[in-house]
């Protein structure tokens, strides 16, 4: 910032050749005090919105995509039990921020890869990992409802296109024996409190599952806090990690 | 305040401007490493869970 200050004594206009210091007057320094303030939360979103979004994306893809090969190397000692292509591989409930899978979505980008890990909570898995997995509900291919929360913005935003899903779009679970595919049915809006949605069978009580389904739950409108956007699919289908990588992944999108 | 700032800087005006830059890098450098991650844990921009 140049030294030019508003409260500059008016005398300095004239005599050029040798400027007396300008004083620092209390007006002065306040109101600088409060530029630099402005200054600092604009940095703040940039940083927020953007930088700190950015590079998490950035660590979470590289993250994902290890894990993702590191499973691909251990295959040998899963296929022999999981081999079967119908009934699906059920996994223990993870621990609150333990990485158990990645969430693809071709929607969302062919390379998009998003860990999942146990526990909604901000700061131990949904800030630092990406999406978390709601404890009490069901694990994926189970019946009943497998709940994911996530960011729609910042910190890596992993399902910032969530309202962008169209009905089919496949919501692919990769986990160590294999690859579970649901398919996309449909967006709901709820209020912050809207719990239903968690049900084995959403916003129904005490009904037995007869179904398998996923459910996204991320913030609505984006940037807000005022409501939630809830994305529900249900299970399609089961690829063991031996039948390699299910045709749902590399789906090309249109429209 | 930012007037008193750059009278202390040394030397000529280029050499003023190189510190000043500095000292704004490095500034930079402690909000996006330290500051901000810190106001963050008090602030929760957003809320994506459903709870009680």
């Amino acid at each position: 910032m140049l030294p030019s200050s508003p409260t500059a004594p008016a005398v300095r206009r004239r005599g050029n050749a040798r400027k007396p210091a300008p004083r620092v007057t209390v007006v002065g320094v306040i109101g600088e005090l409060l530029v630099t303030g402005g200054v600092l939360v604009l940095l703040f979103l940039v940083w927020q919105l953007w930088l700190n979004d950015a590079v998490l994306r950035a660590e979470q893809d590289s993250k994902a995509a290890q894990l993702s090969e590191s499973w691909e190397a251990g295959v040998p000692e899963v296929a022999e039990e999981s081999a079967d292509p119908v009934v699906p591989v059920l996994l223990a409930e993870p621990d609150d921020a333990e990485v158990f899978g990645i969430l693809r979505v071709p929607r969302f980008g062919a390379d998009y890869a998003a860990q999942l890990a146990g526990g909604v909570s901000t700061s131990r898995t949904l800030n630092p990992l990406g999406l978390g997995h709601y404890p009490g509900t069901q694990m994926p291919g189970e019946l009943g409802n497998f709940a994911v929360a996530g960011h729609r913005n910042s910190h890596g935003k992993p399902l910032n296109a969530i309202g962008e899903l169209h009905v089919g779009d496949a919501i692919i679970v990769e986990v160590p024996e294999g690859w579970y595919t649901y398919r996309f049915r449909t967006l709901e809006y709820v209020e912050p409190s809207g719990v239903g949605v968690l049900n084995p069978v959403p916003q129904v009580d005490a009904v037995e599952a007869s179904d398998s389904i996923i459910t996204l739950t991320s913030c609505n409108p984006a940037f807000s806090t005022a409501e939630r956007i809830i994305a529900y699919g249900a299970l399609e289908s089961w690829t063991p990690r031996a039948a390699g990588p299910p045709a749902s992944l590399t789906e090309t999108m249109e429209g | 305040m930012y007037g008193a700032l750059w009278r202390a800087l040394p030397g000529p005006v280029w050499v003023r401007l190189l510190l000043l830059i500095a000292l704004i890098a490095v500034a930079l450098y402690v909000l996006g490493t330290v500051v901000f991650p810190w106001v963050q844990s008090f602030i929760e921009t957003q809320e994506v869970t459903v709870e009680e």
